[in-house]
C-alpha cells in the first residue's frame, strides 16, 4: 500500500548550497520554454491577486440588472468597458476573476504550508524513531490514503462550517501524507550515512542531527512536491466551492462562478468558461514549473 | 508468503478501525447533533433525545457503540429521508460504480496504447504531444470539463443528453468527463513504467534474438511494467471516485457522490458517514486486493 517516491540519496555537499550548483540549476530551469511559460503565467496570476482592486475595471461585487449577462467584447453586443461580459446580475467577470485569484492561491500556498508542517515533523520523527513511534504514524498514513481526499475535506468542512480557515486546514490536514513518506524514505536511507555518523560523533544531539543534518537533505524534494500540491489544492479548493461549501463568504472564487453559471450556461457561454479557464492556466503554470524543478533539482535526470 | 498475507490482513482490520475512528469523528466535528436533527424543538425534548441516543457518554464510548452498529451495518436514521441510511447509500452504488468503472475501462483504451507509444518513441513529437495532453487534462478542474462538455455536445451540436441516467445516450458525457480525469494518470504511468523497463537486459536479449519489435514490447516489457502499473492505478481508486463524486454532481448521476453531496448541504450526516465509509471501504479493499496481486504476480517477494 504504502509506495514511496523514492528519490535517491544525496550528500551534503549535493544538497542546494552550493553556488555553482544553484547556477546549474538556474540554467536547466530557464532553457525550458514551457516552464519558462509557466512562470510569466504565474507572475501574472500573483500580480493581479496582490494589486487585485487596483487592476480590477470594475468592483467584483456591484451588481446592475440593466447590463445583466453582456458578453465578451468580441462577441456581438459586448461593451469594450466589459472585456469578458457580465453575468446574471450584471456584475463584471473580469474583475470577480481577479479577485478570485485572491481566494485560489491564498487558499493553495496556505493549505500546503499546513500540509508540510505535520507532515514533515511526522516523516523525520517516523523515520528517526523506528519501531511504535513508525508503526502509528504510518498507520495514520494508510488510514488518510483509504479515503477519497476530495469526499473526506468536503465532509469535514461542512460539518465544521464553510470558511476560508477551515478550508486551508482541511485541505492541509488531508493532504500531508506523502512528505511523510517521503522524508521518512529519504531519512531512512540517510540515517547510516558518514555525514550522519560524524554529526552523532562530534556529539551533536538527535535533534540536531535531525535538523541540521538530515532535514536540509530533503528539501529538494520537499521544494518539488510542496510545488505540485499548490496546484492541487487550488484545484480542490474550486471543486469545493463548486460542491456548495466554500469559503462561505460572498467574496468572489473561481470554483463559486463556476457553479453559479452553470445554470446559465445555455443562455451565456461565457459565465462558466472564464472562470474555467482561469483555474486552468494556473495550474497548468504551477505544474510546468514544478515539473522543471524536478527535473533541475533531481540529480538522476540528466 | 502466508505470514505476509496474515500481516497484510492485520494492516487491514487495523485501517478499518482507523476509517471507523476518522467517520466517526464527522459528526463530532458538526458540534451538536441533536441540534441538526431537530433545530426547532424546546430545550427539554432536545435533553431527552441527547440523553436516549447517548450523545452524552464519554467519547469512547460512543465510539464503541458506533462501531458495534457499522458492524451490524447500522449507520443510524437519515435525518432527512427518515429512513435508515446504509441501504440508501448502498442502493445507488451501483451507478457509481457503473461510471467508475466505464471511466477506468475508456481510460485504459486510451491509455495502454498511448502511453506505449509515447515511451516507445520517447522525446518524439508523439511523446511531446502527449505529454502537453496529460499537463492540460491534470490541470483541468473536472467539474468545468463536465460543463464544457455539456455546451458543446448538449447545448452547441445538440446530439447528447445534459444530464440523467436513463439511456445509454446520457452514460456517454458523464463518463468521458471522468476519463479526461482519470487518463492522464494513467498515461503517464503506463509511459514511465514502459521507460523503466524498455532498455534493460532482458529486453535488449529478447530483440537480440531476432524477435520482432512488437513481441518484444507487447510480451516481455509490458508484462513486466504491469505491476507498477496495477500497484499504483489501485492507489488511484481513490482519486477516481472523488472525480466520480463531482462528475455526479455535474449531470445529475443518481448516484452516491450526488446523495452525499446533497446529504453535506443538507447536513444529513448518516448518509455522509454511511457514503464516506462505504467508499473508503471500497478504497480499502481494492487496494488490498492490488496487495494480494502484487504477491501472488511478483515471484520475488521475500518477507522483510
Amino acid at each position: 500500500m504504502a509506495i514511496g517516491t523514492f528519490a535517491p540519496p544525496m550528500d551534503a555537499a549535493a544538497g542546494l548550497a552550493h553556488a555553482a550548483d544553484r547556477s546549474r540549476i538556474w540554467r536547466k530551469f530557464v532553457r525550458n520554454p514551457a516552464a519558462l511559460a509557466g512562470a510569466l503565467i504565474l507572475l501574472v496570476v500573483i500580480g493581479a491577486a496582490v494589486f487585485a482592486p487596483l487592476v480590477a475595471p470594475h468592483e467584483p461585487t456591484r451588481q446592475s440588472l440593466i447590463r445583466r449577462f453582456t458578453p465578451p467584447v468580441w462577441a456581438e453586443g459586448g461593451k469594450a468597458s466589459y472585456l469578458l461580459g457580465t453575468d446574471q446580475v450584471g456584475r463584471d467577470i473580469l474583475s470577480r476573476m481577479i479577485h478570485g485569484a485572491r481566494v485560489s492561491l491564498i487558499v493553495g500556498i496556505s493549505a500546503v504550508l499546513v500540509s508540510l508542517l505535520v507532515g514533515v515533523t511526522l516523516g523525520l520523527l517516523s523515520g528517526f524513531l523506528p519501531g511504535r513511534v513508525d508503526t502509528v504514524i504510518m498507520t495514520v498514513v494508510d488510514v488518510t490514503l483509504s479515503f477519497p481526499q476530495l469526499l473526506l475535506a468536503l465532509a469535514f468542512v461542512a460539518a465544521l462550517g464553510p470558511s476560508l480557515v477551515t478550508i486551508i486546514i482541511v485541505l492541509g490536514l488531508t493532504g500531508w501524507e506523502r512528505y511523510t513518506r517521503v522524508v521518512r524514505a529519504e531519512v531512512l536511507a540517510l540515517r547510516e550515512k558518514d555525514f550522519v555518523e560524524a554529526a552523532r560523533a562530534i556529539g551533536a544531539s538527535p535533534a540536531r542531527t535531525l535538523l541540521r543534518h538530515l532535514l536540509p537533505n530533503t528539501f529538494s524534494s520537499i521544494i518539488v512536491m510542496s510545488t505540485l500540491q499548490v496546484a492541487q489544492a487550488i484545484l480542490q479548493e474550486a471543486a469545493l466551492s463548486f460542491l456548495g461549501v466554500g469559503t462561505g463568504s460572498a467574496y468572489p472564487t473561481w470554483g463559486q462562478m463556476i457553479a453559479l453559471g452553470r445554470d446559465f450556461v445555455s443562455v451565456a457561454w461565457w459565465l462558466p468558461t472564464f472562470p474555467g479557464l482561469a483555474i486552468l492556466l494556473t495550474v497548468l503554470a504551477i505544474n510546468l514549473v514544478g515539473d522543471r524543478l524536478r527535473d533541475a533539482l533531481d540529480p538522476r535526470v540528466t | 508468503m502466508l505470514s505476509l498475507v496474515t500481516r497484510r490482513l492485520v494492516r487491514l482490520v487495523v485501517v478499518l478501525a482507523g476509517v471507523s475512528l476518522v467517520t466517526f469523528s464527522i459528526l463530532q466535528a458538526s458540534g451538536d447533533p441533536v441540534a441538526l436533527m431537530m433545530p426547532e424543538a424546546p430545550e427539554a425534548d432536545r435533553i431527552a433525545l441527547r440523553l436516549s441516543m447517548g450523545f452524552d457518554d464519554p467519547l469512547p464510548v460512543q465510539f464503541g457503540r458506533f462501531v458495534g452498529n457499522i458492524v451490524r451495518g447500522d449507520f443510524g436514521q437519515s435525518f432527512f429521508h427518515r429512513e435508515p441510511a446504509l441501504p440508501l447509500v448502498l442502493a445507488r452504488m451501483p451507478t457509481t460504480l457503473l461510471l467508475t468503472l466505464l471511466a477506468m475501462g475508456l481510460s485504459l483504451v486510451i491509455a495502454i496504447p498511448i502511453g506505449i507509444l509515447s515511451a516507445v518513441r520517447r522525446n518524439s513529437a508523439f511523446d511531446h504531444g502527449a505529454t502537453l495532453v496529460v499537463f492540460l487534462g491534470t490541470s483541468m478542474p473536472v467539474f468545468w470539463t463536465g460543463i464544457m462538455l455539456i455546451l458543446l455536445f448538449a447545448v452547441q451540436l445538440r446530439v447528447l443528453p445534459v444530464s440523467g441516467w436513463e439511456t445509454w445516450g446520457a452514460l456517454v458525457l458523464p463518463a468521458a468527463t471522468l476519463a479526461t480525469f482519470s487518463t492522464p494518470l494513467l498515461l503517464r504511468i503506463v509511459r514511465s513504467s514502459m521507460l523503466e523497463v524498455i532498455n534493460l537486459d532482458y529486453v535488449r536479449t529478447a530483440r537480440a534474438k531476432g524477435v520482432s519489435e512488437w513481441f518484444v514490447i507487447c510480451r516481455h516489457a509490458l508484462t513486466n511494467a504491469a505491476l507498477p502499473l496495477v500497484t499504483v492505478a489501485g492507489l488511484q481508486f481513490g482519486l477516481l471516485l472523488g472525480g466520480a463524486i463531482i462528475t455526479e454532481t455535474v449531470f445529475a448521476v443518481p448516484g452516491v457522490g450526488r446523495l452525499i453531496v446533497g446529504a453535506i448541504r443538507q447536513l444529513d450526516f448518516p448518509i455522509v458517514q454511511a457514503g464516506v465509509f462505504v467508499l473508503a471501504l471500497i478504497v480499502v479493499l481494492v487496494n488490498f486486493a492490488v496487495d494480494m496481486l502484487y504477491i501472488y504476480l511478483n515471484p520475488q517477494i521475500r518477507v522483510r
